[in-house]
């Protein structure tokens, strides 16, 4: 069985399974931007006392689940989502929505995931991606990172689905409970509200470990990691965080370019120029991130390694601190028609 | 829009979101960019690193196979207690070779499973995949 689904190959997992969700009740409107921004899926944190791959902790977008979350609380969608003890529950509920028509969502972990590459398997347990039907012991599977759409056997997509460790996903299934249509006044709607909560988010989260201020207080830590780790655990440090802000899933520039997409979408439907002129701020900050990424890829490909360096690391963290303050303030001061 | 071959990228290219002549976001297709993939070598450079150090350290009977596969799999102890249902502390035992040569086959058995490989691969520390 076969559900009646186009496979869009997207930038980032989540927001590209929220788009392809939302796609035939929103006539294709809610773009991967779209569903990124109105989700407020813009963030930074670091949190130091927790290792991941024996590297420091570090997100460039939202907590996962939250942007599928909000994109259809702002756009007034009920959401369904169900986590299972048992895996023959699971793959039962699955396929009962299979039956009744629903492409569904669901959180898997990427180290069991076969058709990944064997370099990008770690114990990443919030990737996200679409199963829309069956055909013999095979799930076709429409992962939004991949160019097509690929299949999965019921044994594979059960380990993906119960990987353990962090952020486990227990068989998690998510969907839009919706048959209407979304109109451009909810989008509009929408789209201040994710603004709105992303302003919050990144300007007003207390603590300096997150927002604005998380960015400013990585690279003040940046500056240490020379003295303190050494260089050779320094560079794999830097190495983290640039695979954090780079890799699959981010477009690029650790989501910036994703975010200042999203704002010249959201002028089209809310005609604000300001907002124009703050996506090139966004833009401005993604292109910092990635001189900042060279400057550590300088660092752990050896070719760079002095105290200076490092400093010169932690300076641009703290220039990207400071303009996306002033890009965020910008939004939060926008005086909406 | 940088096009360096990835490991990635002869699989799937990636969607990447850029800025046209006019200044119009577009998303554009990439196959890697040198500055990420070296990142990702860096860390599987580590990791082979950890993973001879940890078979040095069962050889010289400093501690048990657990730890080489534990690097060979990119686990920790959380993780694999997850995994196996052991608790922390009984793996942290487990990891002692001493501890580890009494295991009984049904323990051992929830560690094989838990790293994919087969229980008499687990005590030799052989693996198959490269």
């Amino acid at each position: 069985m076969k559900l009646d689904f186009e496979h869009i190959q997207s930038a980032h997992c989540e927001s590209g399974v929220t788009s392809s969700l939302l796609r035939k009740s929103s006539l294709n409107k809610i773009t991967e931007p779209l569903a990124f921004g109105i989700g407020a899926g813009l963030f930074f944190v670091y949190v130091p006392i927790i290792k991941i791959n024996n590297g420091p902790a570090i997100a460039f977008r939202t907590f996962p689940g939250l942007i599928f979350k909000r994109t259809c609380n702002a756009l007034g969608i009920p959401v369904v989502r169900k986590k299972f003890r048992s895996k023959e529950q699971a793959e039962n509920y699955l396929k009962q929505q299979l039956d009744e028509g629903n492409p569904v969502g669901c959180q898997v972990g990427v180290y069991y995931l076969s058709y990944f590459p064997r370099e990008y398997r770690f114990h990443f347990n919030a990737h996200n991606l679409i199963v829309y039907g069956k055909e013999d012991d095979n799930y076709l599977i429409s992962d939004p990172v991949m160019e097509n759409p690929t299949t999965l056997t019921s044994y594979e997509l059960e380990r993906v689905r119960f990987s353990k460790g962090a952020l486990a996903p227990r068989g998690q299934i998510y969907y839009p409970k919706f048959n209407g249509t979304i109109t451009d006044e909810q989008i509009k709607k929408a789209i201040k509200a994710g603004i709105k909560r992303n302003v919050n988010q990144m300007l007003r989260i207390p603590g300096r470990f997150a927002g604005v201020r998380g960015i400013r207080y990585t690279g003040e830590k940046i500056k240490k990691w020379r003295d303190k780790l050494g260089l050779q655990k320094a560079g794999l440090y830097l190495a983290q965080l640039v695979r954090m802000q780079e890799e699959i899933g981010t477009g690029g520039g650790g989501f910036r370019y994703i975010y200042a997409a999203f704002l010249q979408e959201a002028h089209v439907y809310l005609q604000q120029d300001e907002l124009l002129e703050i996506s090139k701020l966004f833009t401005q900050a993604g292109d910092l991130w990635r001189t900042a990424a060279v400057q550590a890829a300088g660092i752990y490909k050896g070719r760079i390694g002095s105290q200076e360096d490092f400093n010169l690391m932690g300076d641009y963290l703290i220039e990207i601190s400071v303009l996306e303050k002033e890009a965020f303030l910008a939004l939060k001061n926008i005086k909406w028609h | 829009m940088p096009q360096d071959m990835s490991s990635l990228g002869k699989i799937t290219k990636e969607v990447c979101y850029a800025t046209d002549s006019s200044g119009k976001y577009v998303t554009e297709l990439s196959s890697g960019w040198d500055v990420k993939i070296t990142a990702l070598d860096a860390a599987w450079a580590d990791i082979e690193e950890r993973k001879a150090k940890a078979k040095q350290q069962v050889l010289n009977g400093e501690a048990s196979p657990l730890l080489f596969f534990m690097e060979y799999r990119l686990m920790d102890i959380s993780i694999l207690s997850d995994y196996t249902g052991f608790w922390k502390w009984q793996i942290k035992r487990h990891l002692k070779p001493e501890v580890f040569k009494d295991l009984s086959d049904k323990k051992l058995q929830k560690y094989a499973e838990a790293f994919n490989v087969k229980v008499d691969d687990l005590k030799t520390m052989t693996v198959h995949e490269a």
